[in-house]
C-alpha cells in the first residue's frame, strides 16, 4: 500500500467566514492560513495568523515598514510574502498587526503597521524562521473566496 | 505509522523497496512502536527522498524521525556527484547548522543545588533568549564575513572562548570551503544583532546532572562521573542560516526544472553539486556553519563567565560540539569502495565511530560523542558513535525525542505557568520569556527520548554512555 500525499484543505473554514485566519497543526512547526474576498485579504489574514503564532498580546501599529517581492506564481508569492514579514521582523525587532497587500501580477506590494517587540509585554512564544512550499496552497473555493495557506518553520 | 508498509528486517530496521521513481530503497530506524506513532508523512518524505537523482545506499530515517518539510525530521541521505548527485536546501533545513554542545563544569550536583535560584537566573539574564532578545555583540560587514569564513575560531580569537575548545568541534571549529561572498547582504543583516543568542522553540541552555552511567569506560573517557554537573546548550545558525535556506530553497525551486531535476515534493528543491547554485549554497551553507559553530562558542563563554561568578575554579571543559542540520563532505565505504558523498542530515548527528581520523586524539580510539537533547523535563543523552554505524547510514544517529505532538496539541493540552509549577517541585528550573512558548514545548509534546536512544543503539547506530537529567533550563 502507497501512501497518497494528503491534500485535504489546510483552511476550511475559510467557506464559512470572510475574512479570517487560523493555525493548523503540524508536527514540529505550524501552519497557518488566511482567507478573504481578494487573494490579497487572504495574504493580509495570513499575516495576522503569522503574528499571533508568536504572542497572543496586541501589537500596537506605530510605525509603517513597506515590502515588496515578486514570484513566478501566486503560490510561491504567498512563501514570498510571508519571508518578507519574517525578514522585517528579525531585522528590526518588531511585531506587525496591519497589513495591506497590493498584487499586481508577479509582484506584491505590501505595508506592514507594528510595533518593537518588548518582551515582558508581547510574551513571544517563537520565532519563525522561513514560511516553506509544504501544505502550501493559493486557491479560490466555489463560493468565490481565496484562501492561502502553508507550514512556517518556527 | 502502519507497520504492514515496511518490510521488517530485525526488529529496528524497516525497509521500503523502490517502486516507480524510487531510485534506492528508503530505510526507517525504530522499533514497533516508535513506527505506529510516526506521522504517515515520514514514509511519504522519506520515499520521496529516495527518489532523487545520485542518491546513493537509500533513504534513512532516524528512530525520532517526524514529519518535516521535503526529507523528513531526522532523515540522512548521501549523494555523489560523479552520479549526479544533488545538494539540497530544504535537505539541510533553515537552521542550518543547528545542534548540542556539552560541557563538564566538574562541580557535583550538591556544589550546584545551594545556588541553583540564583544561577538560573544570572544565565537567564546573560544568555539573550527568545524573540526580539538582543545580543551586546553587534557586527560590521567585515568582522561578519571574518566570523562567516573563521567559526569558532573566529570566536576565540575574538576572547569568547578558549582555543582548547577547537579541537572538540566538529571541522575543529572551522568549517572549510566557507564563502561569505555567497552569503546575501540580507542573510548578514538579519544576523548582525544576533551573534551569541540563544533562539527560541526546541533552543535551550540546560544545566544538567549525569543521573546514569551506562557505559563506565566510555564515561570515563568523556570524563562523565555520576551526579556530576554538565552544561548543555541546543542552538543554531540564528537569522543569518534561516535566511540562506529562504533564500535558496526559492532558487533551487525555480532552478531545478532548467537542471533536468523532477521534484516529488517542492520542499526536495535541489540543484546539481557541480551546478553553479549548488556551488554558491555550499559556499553559502558552510559560511552559516560557521556562524553556527561561532555563536554556541559564544553562548558557552557566556555560560562560563556566570558560572565563573559562583564557582571561581570552575573550568566548563568542552566535550563535544556537533551540529544536526547540515550537509556534509565525507569519505564513506560503498560497495567496498571508499567515495567521496554529500552527506544531507537533517535532524540527524554526525555520529563518527572509534578510529575515524577526524577526531581529536583523545577521542579517536572511542568515537565521538553523539549528544540528543532532552525536552526541558526529561532526560537527555550522551552516545557514542558504534564502527556499524557507517554500514547503517553513513555514520549518523538520532539528534534527540522528535516531536510527538503538534504545538496546537500542546497547546490544548498544558498550561506553561503549571508546568513551570510542576517542573520546579521536581527541582528543576525552568526560565522563559514566554509561558506560552513553554507550554508549547511542553516535555509530554516529545517523544519518549529513553525508548529513542533505545532504538539507536539496538539498530547499531550509536551506543548509550550516559543518562542526563535537568535542573535548570533556559529556553527561549
Amino acid at each position: 500500500m502507497r501512501h497518497k500525499e494528503d491534500r485535504r484543505d489546510p483552511c476550511p473554514k475559510a467557506l464559512v467566514s470572510v475574512p479570517g485566519w487560523e493555525h493548523f497543526p503540524h508536527d514540529a512547526d505550524l501552519g497557518l492560513c488566511g482567507w478573504g474576498a481578494t487573494v490579497a485579504e487572504a495574504f493580509e489574514q495570513a499575516g495576522h495568523a503569522l503574528t499571533a503564532a508568536i504572542t497572543d498580546a496586541a501589537v500596537i501599529p506605530r510605525t509603517s515598514v513597506e515590502v515588496r517581492c515578486e514570484a513566478p506564481d501566486i503560490e510561491l508569492l504567498f512563501v514570498e510574502w510571508l519571508n518578507a514579514i519574517i525578514y522585517e521582523m528579525a531585522v528590526r525587532h518588531m511585531l506587525f498587526d496591519s497589513f495591506a497587500v497590493h498584487i499586481e501580477g508577479e509582484r506584491l506590494e505590501g505595508k506592514l503597521q507594528g510595533e518593537p517587540i518588548d518582551v515582558r509585554r508581547h510574551a513571544p512564544a517563537c520565532e519563525p524562521k522561513g514560511a516553506t512550499y509544504t501544505a502550501l496552497k493559493v486557491a479560490k473555493s466555489p463560493n468565490g473566496i481565496w484562501s492561502a495557506a502553508c507550514i512556517v518553520d518556527v | 505509522m502502519d507497520p504492514a508498509l515496511f518490510t521488517r528486517v530485525d526488529p529496528t530496521t524497516w525497509r521500503v523497496e523502490p517502486t516507480g521513481r524510487m531510485r534506492v530503497p528508503a530505510i526507517i530506524y525504530a522499533d514497533e512502536d516508535l513506527i505506529r506513532g510516526m506521522d504517515d508523512k515520514v514514509f511519504a518524505q522519506a520515499t520521496n527522498v529516495a527518489m532523487l537523482p545520485g542518491i546513493i545506499g537509500a533513504s534513512y530515517a532516524m528512530p525520532d524521525a517526524h514529519w518535516g518539510y521535503g526529507f523528513p525530521i531526522g532523515g540522512v541521505a548521501a549523494f555523489d556527484p560523479a552520479q549526479g548527485g544533488i545538494v539540497s536546501a530544504g535537505g539541510v533545513g533553515f537552521d542550518i547548522s543547528c545542534g548540542v554542545r556539552t560541557m563538564l563544569t566538574g562541580l557535583s550536583v550538591s556544589d550546584i543545588m545551594n545556588v541553583q535560584k540564583s544561577l538560573a537566573d544570572s544565565l537567564f539574564q546573560n544568555i539573550p533568549a527568545g524573540v526580539g532578545s538582543k545580543s551586546a555583540i553587534r557586527l560590521d560587514l567585515i568582522e561578519m564575513d571574518l566570523m562567516l569564513a573563521g567559526g569558532a575560531r573566529w570566536a576565540v580569537e575574538r576572547g569568547w572562548g578558549e582555543w582548547r575548545d577547537l579541537e572538540r568541534i566538529e571541522e575543529r571549529g572551522t568549517m572549510a570551503g566557507a564563502k561569505p561572498e555567497m552569503v546575501s547582504e540580507r542573510a548578514k543583516e538579519r544576523q548582525r544583532r544576533e551573534m551569541g543568542t540563544l533562539g527560541s522553540g526546541n533552543h535551550y541552555l540546560e544545566v544538567q546532572a549525569v543521573a546514569e552511567i551506562l557505559d563506565a569506560s566510555v564515561a570515563d573517557a568523556f570524563g562523565l562521573l555520576k551526579d556530576q554537573v554538565v552544561v548543555t546548550i541546543h542552538c543554531g545558525s540564528r537569522g543569518l542560516g534561516h535566511q540562506i535556506g529562504t533564500e535558496f530553497l526559492k532558487e533551487m525551486v525555480m532552478t531545478a526544472k532548467e537542471s533536468g531535476i523532477e521534484l516529488p515534493d517542492r520542499e526536495l528543491a535541489c540543484a546539481p553539486i557541480h551546478s553553479e547554485v549548488g556551488q554558491r549554497y555550499l559556499g553559502a551553507m558552510r559560511a552559516a556553519i560557521n556562524c553556527a559553530l561561532a555563536n554556541r562558542e559564544i553562548l558557552g563563554h557566556n555560560a562560563r563567565r556566570v558560572f565563573g561568578h559562583f564557582f571561581p575554579d570552575c573550568a566548563l571543559r568542552l566535550l563535544f560540539d556537533v551540529s544536526h542540520n547540515t550537509c556534509k563532505v565525507e569519505m564513506h565505504v560503498v560497495d567496498g569502495k571508499r567515495r567521496e558523498l554529500f552527506v544531507h542530515r537533517k535532524g540527524a548527528t554526525r555520529a563518527f565511530g572509534p578510529g575515524h581520523e577526524s577526531l581529536p586524539k583523545a577521542l579517536r580510539s572511542i568515537g565521538q560523542p553523539v549528544l540528543i537533547g532532552g525536552s526541558m523535563g526529561t532526560s537527555s543523552y550522551i552516545l557514542v558513535g558504534e564502527a556499524t554505524s557507517e554500514a547503517k547510514a553513513f555514520s549518523s544517529a538520532c539528534h534527540g525525542a522528535g516531536r510527538a505532538l503538534s504545538r496546537h496539541e500542546a497547546l490544548r493540552r498544558w498550561s506553561g505557568r503549571k508546568i513551570v509549577d510542576d517542573l520546579a517541585a521536581n527541582g528543576i528550573l525552568i526560565r522563559s520569556p514566554s509561558t506560552r512558548g513553554v507550554a508549547e514545548e511542553a516535555p509530554g509534546a516529545y517523544k519518549d527520548v529513553t525508548a529513542v536512544v533505545a532504538a539507536a543503539e539496538q539498530a547499531g547506530l550509536a551506543r548509550r554512555v550516559a543518562r542526563l537529567k535537568p535542573l535548570i533550563c533556559i529556553k527561549g
